[in-house]
This record gives C-alpha cells, sequence and structure tokens, in this order.
C-alpha cells in the first residue's frame, strides 16, 4: 500500500499494539504528528517536557512490562529526551523512542535544530538508527521494537529525516524478523545449570541475589518457588524490590548502601552467591575484595557482558533468568533444606539483633513513619514510584512491596526528575491501581511542569514530596563527610507546593501531623485528582544503616549522634 | 594487574556507523586503540575490523564481551595464535644511498615503489614487532614521513 513516511510510522506502531504515545511536536517530526491527529487507534499524551515524555513512556514500560513509546522532535527536542534514553538504559527498560530530524539534505550542515542524534545517544541507547531511506522505515520500526524487548531489553532510538516522513513508498510492514548478528540466549547452558544445582546442595550458607533482572524477566513466581524448595534465604537489590514479596519470611530485605543488616551480614558471611538478573553495582557491593569474601559465585543473567564484569564468578549460566530457574528447579529435587537451618538461624538473629527501624516522633513527623503508613493503608493495591535522594531510599526500605512492577524508581542512573513523569505513564498503563510518586522537595520540582499534563489528561497521581528544606542526600553525606559543610544543600527558599499544584488544576495538601497526612491521603484518593502532598518531616533525618561509600558491606553506620 | 597485548577481529555488518559503535566503545570505557584497520570482506555484506590493544586479562574479556554486545557484530575473535602482517610506507629524499635502502626493504618483504624528483617512497609488509626494526633501521637515511598501516590478522 502507498503511504507517506509519516504514515508508516503510525501504522508501525498500530501494529506493535502500542495504545499510548508520549511526546512533544517539533518542526521535524510535524509530518507523523499530522498522521497521529487523523488516527484514534493510539491516543498521544502532550507532557511539557521532553525529558518527562521519555519517562512517561518508561513508567508506562516498566508499570507494564510492554515496550514504552515517546516522540520527540530534532535539536533540543531530542537533547532534552536524552537523560530519559539513558535513566532506561541503566535499568534496561524496553523502549522505542522516535525523533524528527532535519531533512537529509540538511544534515551536516549545521541546519536549524540539527543535532547528530545518533551520536549523543549510542552509549545510552541498545541501538540507535538514522533513516536514510524511506525504503528502510518499515524493516527498521520492527527491528526497534525486537531489539527493544528482546535479550536484556533497553531504549532504541529511531532518528528520521523530514524529508523521509514525507516522502510516499510502499509499506509493508515485516511479520517476521531475524537479525544474523543478534541472537540472545535465553536457555542457559545445561550442564552448567546442572553442577549449579549440585554446588547449592553442597553449600552450608548459599543466599540468593536477587536483582532487576528477575523483574524484567517476569520471573517473580518462579524465584519464589525456588527460594521456597531450597528453603534459601534471599535478599534483593533496589531494582528486585517486591520480587519475592515483603511477607515472604525467607525475604532479609534489600542490601547494600542502604541494605538492612541483616541482608549485608548475609552478603559477607555466604559461601554460595545465587545471582539472579543482579549486575554487583557499586552501591551494592561495598569495597568488592571484601564483598562476598568467602563465597562461590552462580551468576545467571541474559547479558554475558554481565558476568565476571566485576566479581569473578564459578558458576557463569548465560540466560533468562526464568527459563535458566525453571531447569534449576528439577535439578534440585532432593535438596535438603535442613542443610540451611543453622544458617537461616544466624540470619534471623542479625535481623532481631539490628532490625530496620526507626525512631518516631510526637513532634515531628518521620518519613519512614509516612512511607510506612502508606503501606499500611495500600499495601499492594499502588504502585509507588519515586524520585531520587533520601526519599527513595526510605521508600525502598519500608514499603512492604508484595508483587513485582510494583516498585518504579531510576536505580541506575539515579535521575531526579523521573518519578512524577513515571507515576503519569505508571498511571495510564495501569488505570485501576492507585499510583503514588514518593519525592523530595527538591526531585519535585526537576518536572514539576508534569502538573499541568496530568491536569489536562485527568491523571490522578498522588505526589507525596517528603519535605526537609533540603538536597537530603546530600546533606547526609556532608553531615557524616563533610563537617557539615551544608554546601548548596538548603531549599529553605521555596514555592507554596499546595499554591503550585492549584494554580496547574490539582489539589494542594499541607501536612504536618499524622491525622492531618491520614486525611489528605484519604481525601487525595477519593478526589481523584493530580495532588501535591507537601508534608513535612524531620529537617535532619538520615537514611540508615548506611555503608560510606568504598567502605566493607559488613562495616555499617548503625545510627547517627545527630538522629 | 599485568597488561597483555591482545589482537582482536570483530566481523561486522557493512554498514553506517559501525565503525563509530566500536570506536566510541573503546574511547567511553576507556581502553586503548594501539591500532584499528577496517575493510569490507569480499561478496558479502561484511566487514572486518582488526583491533590492537593493551590492558588486564579481565579488560580484554570486557572488550571482547561488550564488542559481542553490539546489533551489528557477528563475530569477535580472540586468540594468541594469529598471523599478523602489517604495512609501512616510507618516504626518503632522493639524496640518500637507494640501493642500501633497496636492500633494506627487501629484508623486510618491501621495495622501492615510487621516485619522483626530489623523494622515494619505500614499502615493507612484516609482523608488527620487524615493522618497528624496520622503521629504526630506516632512519640512518633521514626518512621525511613514516605512515603504518595498523595491523591485519587472521586465525591459524
Amino acid at each position: 500500500m502507498q503511504m507517506s513516511g509519516a504514515q508508516m510510522v503510525c501504522e508501525a506502531l498500530i501494529a506493535e499494539d502500542v495504545k499510548t504515545v508520549f511526546g512533544y511536536p517539533g518542526g521535524a517530526i510535524m509530518n507523523v504528528y499530522d498522521e497521529i491527529y487523523k488516527q484514534n487507534a493510539f491516543e498521544h499524551i502532550l507532557n511539557r517536557h521532553e525529558q518527562a515524555a521519555v519517562h512517561a513512556a518508561d513508567g508506562y514500560a516498566r508499570s507494564t512490562g510492554k515496550v514504552g513509546v515517546a516522540m520527540v522532535t530534532s535539536g533540543p527536542g531530542f537533547t532534552n529526551a536524552v537523560t530519559g534514553l539513558a535513566t532506561a538504559y541503566m535499568d534496561s527498560i524496553p523502549m522505542v523512542v522516535i525523533s524528527g530530524q532535519v531533512p537529509l539534505s540538511l544534515i551536516g550542515t549545521d541546519g536549524f535544530q540539527e543535532i547528530d542524534a545518533v551520536g549523543i545517544s549510542r552509549p545510552c541507547t541498545k541501538h540507535n538508527y538514522l533513516v536514510k531511506s524511506l525504503a528502510d522505515l518499515p524493516g527498521i520500526l520492527k527491528e526497534a521494537f525486537y531489539i527493544a524487548r528482546s535479550g536484556r531489553p533497553g531504549p532504541v532510538l529511531v532518528d528520521i529525516p523530514k524529508d523521509i516522513t514525507a516522502e510516499m513508498g510502499e509499506f509493508v510492514y515485516p511479520k517476521e524478523i531475524s537479525i544474523p548478528t543478534y541472537k540472545p540466549n535465553y536457555k542457559g547452558n545445561d550442564r552448567q545449570i546442572k553442577k549449579a544445582a549440585e554446588a547449592i546442595k553442597r553449600a552450608k550458607k548459599p543466599l540468593l541475589y536477587i536483582g532487576g533482572g528477575a523483574v524484567l524477566s517476569n520471573a517473580s513466581d518462579l524465584v519464589r518457588e525456588l527460594a521456597e524448595k531450597t528453603q534459601i534465604p534471599a535478599v534483593e537489590t533496589l531494582m528486585a524490590r517486591g520480587v519475592m514479596g515483603a511477607k515472604n519470611p525467607l525475604l532479609l530485605g534489600m542490601l547494600g548502601m542502604h541494605g538492612n543488616y541483616a541482608s549485608n551480614m548475609a552478603m559477607s558471611e555466604t559461601d554460595l552467591v545465587i545471582s539472579l538478573g543482579a549486575r554487583f553495582d557499586d552501591r551494592v557491593t561495598g569495597k568488592l575484595s571484601e564483598f562476598a569474601k568467602y563465597a562461590d559465585v552462580i551468576h545467571v543473567d541474559i547479558d554475558p557482558a554481565n558476568i565476571g564484569k566485576l566479581v569473578d564468578v564459578d558458576y557463569p549460566i548465560v540466560g533468562d533468568i526464568g527459563t535458566v530457574v525453571e531447569k534449576l528447579l528439577p535439578a534440585l529435587d532432593g535438596v535438603n533444606t535442613d542443610n540451611y537451618r543453622a544458617w537461616r538461624e544466624i540470619l534471623n538473629r542479625y535481623d532481631e539483633l539490628h532490625p530496620q527501624s526507626y525512631q518516631d516522633s510526637d513532634e515531628v513527623l518521620k518519613p519512614q513513619w509516612v512511607i510506612e503508613r502508606v503501606g499500611e493503608l495500600l499495601g499492594e493495591d499502588a504502585i509507588i514510584t519515586s524520585d531520587v535522594g533520601q526519599h527513595q531510599m526510605w521508600a525502598a526500605q519500608h514499603y512492604p512491596f508484595d508483587r513485582p512492577r510494583q516498585w518504579i524508581n531510576s536505580g541506575g542512573l539515579g535521575t531526579m526528575g523521573f518519578g512524577f513523569p513515571a507515576a503519569l505513564g505508571a498511571k495510564r498503563g495501569n488505570p485501576d491501581k492507585t499510583v503514588i510518586n514518593i519525592t523530595g522537595d527538591g526531585s519535585i520540582l526537576m518536572n514539576v511542569q508534569e502538573l499541568v499534563t496530568a491536569s489536562e489528561y485527568k491523571i490522578p497521581v498522588i505526589n507525596i514530596i517528603l519535605n526537609n528544606h533540603f538536597l537530603g542526600m546530600v546533606r547526609q553525606w556532608q553531615t557524616f563527610f563533610y563537617d557539615k559543610r551544608y554546601s548548596e544543600t538548603d531549599l529553605s527558599f521555596q514555592p507554596s507546593f499546595k499554591a503550585l499544584a492549584e494554580a496547574c488544576g490539582g489539589i494542594g495538601y499541607d501536612v504536618t501531623t499524622k491525622e492531618e497526612f491520614d486525611a489528605a491521603l484519604k481525601d487525595a484518593i477519593e478526589q481523584n485528582k493530580v495532588c501535591f502532598m507537601n508534608v513535612a518531616i524531620n529537617r535532619l533525618e538520615n537514611v540508615l544503616p548506611m555503608v560510606p561509600s568504598g567502605g566493607a558491606l559488613y562495616n555499617m553506620l548503625l545510627e547517627h549522634k545527630d538522629q | 594487574m599485568q597488561k597483555v597485548r591482545r589482537v582482536i577481529s570483530v566481523i561486522v555488518m557493512n554498514e553506517s556507523s559501525v565503525l563509530a559503535r566500536v570506536t566510541s566503545l573503546f574511547a567511553g570505557r576507556g581502553y586503548n586503540i594501539d591500532s584499528l584497520t577496517v575493510a569490507p570482506i569480499p561478496d558479502s555484506e561484511l566487514s572486518h575490523i582488526t583491533i590492537v590493544t593493551k590492558g588486564s586479562p579481565k579488560v580484554i574479556e570486557q572488550i571482547i564481551k561488550q564488542l559481542h554486545k553490539l546489533i551489528p557484530t557477528l563475530k569477535v575473535i580472540e586468540h594468541e595464535e594469529m598471523v599478523e602482517k602489517e604495512m609501512v610506507l616510507i618516504k626518503f629524499p632522493i639524496g640518500e644511498n637507494l640501493s642500501n635502502i633497496q636492500a633494506l626493504c627487501s629484508a623486510y618483504n618491501g621495495g622501492i615503489v615510487n621516485v619522483g624528483v626530489d623523494m622515494v617512497i619505500a614499502m615493507a609488509s612484516d609482523e608488527p614487532n620487524r615493522i618497528r626494526h624496520f622503521i629504526e633501521a630506516a632512519h640512518r637515511y633521514n626518512p621525511c614521513e613514516v605512515v603504518r598501516g595498523g595491523v591485519v590478522a587472521i586465525e591459524r
């Protein structure tokens, strides 16, 4: 069928079953927007900044498991999208971003709004394309979706010059696809899996180390089954919260820089690390030479480059977490769960010794209380997104995440301003769920314009701003390691968050007590509108425990005199 | 950790920006490139890239894995048993002893390939460390320009 390149883009999105596109128009992408105007198969959400559009597509992808789609124009439209691409890249999120480009004849001439998009995005996309001929466009779009969602997922950029979206041509969307140079290995090596099973049976102190890969692979049920069958305790990374379920007695908690005592001690004393989709990030390992010092390592990962990158691996298994665990389960028939009983008891004692806790107060709201309260009231019904900083760590530590894809945050890149637009995407993908963005007074201002988007499209996201009038995490480091020189972290000068929300068609609440918080949350859910809940919390509250940067995981600061 | 020298062959799709993907991977991750050659593989849609690099065994392993991870990469070959060759072109003033230069070049599989009004161009092709010796030896004839071709290699 003859059609324009712009129509081909829309047809491809329809063929890929895309329901929602987040984006922002501009000169070089106008032909595509003209076709979007003429169709009804998918909706387009006009975010108020390209970065937010990409984060929204990201939040949509993380919460639904589908490929998120964002659309931006050339030049500044694209450069604004780069942070969104990098955020998704670091957390392996499947996404296709379509950017306009100046016409082919202008490329390389420093044309108006021209920038080398494929050059800039090369290190922060899984793959990218500059479309140089209309004939290539359908195949490239098909490949983009396939590459984004297969293997280790990631964002793919398709940069399309304006003359190509205007040109007419024959549209045939490929049904099947095969890229001879790209064949992800899902299966895992059977012999290695068998050897790993033997190692598990021999171990005295094995530990499941679960990462975001378990979420991406939709392997949560299988991972839980593995833990239950073997009675091996588990720790989760920041990206894996919800995989084991908060109520699971085998879950010790989150490990790493702000992990709980039992989790970090378990990693320090284990004799066999069973890593499922984790990548030994520096915020998890602390000092590498001291990390899991006494352990052999089983590392299951779909990306071979992750295996042996930081930690020497004894049982490397390249494959999809779900597929590998499914094969591992029968290989573990007859495992004696009593073997690990003493180990479990040691770890339980560690947890009793230093549980994840905090000192509540009658005078001032504690952020941990706020998060636990949201957990009590909403539990597994809510999707929780977050920005980056203290509030993110408190949420990861204290919210009772019960299922995968319930917790959405920028773990790898640590992007402030991610939470609110990601929440919009998550809500659009899950209209029946309450979506709450836990944020700080620093982060929320980094994509605050999305109040307008949320109001226009009636996306009732609840933003809980844990307001300590500080750039809290940096302030905490200044307290601990910079002799309290609070360089540029005092955020005493603030807008009225309540008025700001109201000015954009939302609701604002100022909250200073527990009673006010309960009332505000109840009202916010009933009102079903975007809202800012400005919650005044203890100014100098710290995130604890903490492993100082570069320190060994077992050397945790459990309390601080300023606390 | 001890740095080792490695010759890595990368077979890639012969498409635009594929070389940029390879080199920006080295640049972005701080890996060294000692030499790099690229040419299309005859009668195919593929190109052969030969990279000489140095790094600890762990770094070399990462380089190979990261190269393999690039979508247009078909194959990464890293072998200790490679036949390596390199060529070099050297420009000498015409006043130098041409028969000596000719003799030197023939010891390194080369010869004088061009003679102009005021200079001659000589060529040699040999193993990379022999090429280094050749360039050292050529110094006594006051070379005005030396162009090395980079290593090409093939599995034994």
